[in-house]
């Protein structure tokens, strides 16, 4: 059978180790791609928290404020925002730095990555947990009031833990559409998956076969992600709210 | 002999939404141990009379001494320590839906009073035993019932030692059989000498607790008296007629 004999023969058998190693070079990308959406996602938090906070209670200029927030970075592509980073942002600060300093400051293309992605995902990310705030019941910010709650700390103590709880499905929903943003990260120049990916499939000339496995890499990375925070929402769910009932289902 | 200084007196109290006199020079007072419950139609003011007590609503004239303590004072230096000495009671109750019973009780003592958790949450069940909650302190708000809910907000204004107690409406979202539960408590509560104010459709049991009925239509206190001013019959002012309207509603 001819066939076997070629499906053994020492071409393919190298053509398959080959690829393996490859692959592997592809595959720890995922290390980059892994810190670049969790640092992107982390800073996001951080700014979009209180960036919906403000956009619910806030005085009315601060919340034209944070609307032009949002509005600028959900209106921007991500591929121009990491651009006017990297280029623009990031050579300002370097120049600066190296007048005050006299020393190189050095600024990577992974942290412009993590900026934009960051950035831009607090703008959305900000309209997460503004739904979510408004969806806990107005009811219980007055009681803390009277309670002798401040303001704040009954955003704190009160509205946030529940609106965070709240925000939990579209997060993870987020963190998959960030994930799949993160690959055109690979224009700076950051080591991950893509932009391996491109190199192997360039000096190889074996496009479908790369790009596939790149696919599967992401699939597999937005698999676990999802499922981490499924977890996650189970784990802090609140016993007895109604969401718990529907969601029972599934 | 002089009159003792009331705890809690609103003096001269008007409140405007959009150019509309929501209150209109509303007074009334409370001594140490009083029961006053205020009634009305709907849209009267009743709420918006309560949530200025506590500045929750800041009086557009205007002001609330508790214990000699001016509130508009207060509210310029910081209003939550006024709040802190009153409760307040809700029609919907206002759980912490993320806080077990307990934690709902002790949040405000962790956070408001600064106490440690062991402390706070010792009080806390004292709070629920109290309210005769004592068995449910680990359950959640919606694993509650709507009497349940209401005796732990009770529990949770009371750990706060409140000098007065604010009540709107605390048993109209409940169903009529659990309506006794909570009524025991308050009732409880005014026997032990807690000064209240309270809004309420409960004539019943207010003509049973209280000194003076004060009547609200349309932002003012329209007429204040005995609970018999609710009595009616021949020259029985508006409250009276209200209150047989109540009664043909109710069938009580
Ligand atoms: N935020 C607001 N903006 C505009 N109008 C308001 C606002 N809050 C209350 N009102 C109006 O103030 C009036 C008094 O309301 P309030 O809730 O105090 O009445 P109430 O006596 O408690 O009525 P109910 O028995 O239905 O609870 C109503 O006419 C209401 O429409
Ligand atoms: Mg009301």
């Amino acid at each position: 059978m001819d066939f076997f004999k070629n499906l053994f023969s020492p071409e393919i058998l190298r053509a398959i180790t080959d690829f393996s190693q490859s692959a592997l070079f592809i595959a720890q990308g995922s290390g980059y791609t892994v810190a670049l959406i969790a640092l992107a996602m982390l800073l996001g938090l951080i700014l979009g928290l209180p960036l919906s906070t403000i956009t619910v209670y806030g005085p009315g200029w601060l919340k034209k404020l944070t609307g032009l927030y949002v509005w600028f970075f959900r209106g921007v592509p991500i591929l121009v925002l990491m651009f006017l980073i990297y280029f623009g942002f990031f050579d300002l600060i370097e120049s600066f730095y190296f007048k005050l300093f006299e020393e190189r400051l050095v600024l990577t293309p992974f942290k412009a990555a993590v900026l934009s992605l960051g950035l831009a995902s607090a703008a959305y990310q900000s309209q997460i947990f503004k739904g979510a705030i408004l969806s806990v019941q107005s009811g219980q910010l007055k009681a803390a009031l009277a309670l002798g709650f401040s303001k704040k700390r009954a955003i704190i103590h009160v509205i946030l833990p529940q609106a965070l709880r709240i925000s939990i499905p579209a997060w993870s929903n987020e963190y998959s559409i960030l994930l799949k943003d993160s690959a055109i990260a690979y224009v700076l120049g950051t080591m991950e998956i893509m932009a391996r990916t491109r190199f192997m499939a360039s000096t190889t000339f074996a496009h479908i076969r790369f790009y596939l496995f790149a696919g599967l890499l992401y699939f597999v990375l937005t698999w676990l992600g999802v499922k981490l925070l499924a977890v996650l929402d189970k784990k802090v769910r609140i016993p007895g709210l109604a969401h718990d009932v529907f969601r029972a289902e599934d | 002999m002089t009159e003792p200084r009331p705890l809690l007196e609103v003096s001269r109290v008007t409140r405007v939404i959009d150019g509309k006199k929501i209150l209109d020079d509303v007074s009334l007072s409370l001594n140490k141990g009083d029961l006053k419950v205020v009634i009305g139609p709907s849209g009267g003011g009743k709420s918006t009379l309560l949530q200025c007590v506590n500045f929750l609503q800041v009086p557009n004239q205007g002001d609330v001494f508790l214990d000699g303590v001016s509130a508009r004072e207060m509210s310029r230096h910081n209003i939550n320590l006024f709040r802190q000495k009153i409760g307040m009671i809700f029609q919907d109750f206002n759980l912490f839906d993320h806080l077990s019973a307990r934690d709902n009780v002790a949040i405000a003592l962790r956070k408001v009073k600064g106490q440690k958790k062991a402390k706070a949450y010792q009080r806390a069940m004292e709070e629920l035993d109290r309210v005769g909650l004592a068995d449910k302190a680990d359950l959640y708000p919606s694993q509650l019932s709507g009497g349940q809910k209401q005796r732990v907000s009770l529990a949770r204004a009371l750990a706060m030692d409140p000098m007065v107690m604010l009540l709107d409406e605390p048993t109209s979202a409940l169903d009529p059989e659990l309506i006794g539960e909570v009524l025991n408590v308050i009732a409880q509560l005014s026997y032990s000498g807690m000064t209240m104010l309270m809004v309420t459709h409960q004539i019943g049991f207010a003509r049973h607790l209280t000194k003076e009925i004060i009547f609200m239509e349309a932002g003012r206190v329209v007429e204040t008296g005995p609970p018999e001013l609710l009595e009616g019959g021949p020259g029985g002012g508006r409250a009276a007629e209200f209150c047989a309207k109540l009664a043909e509603v109710t069938g009580r």
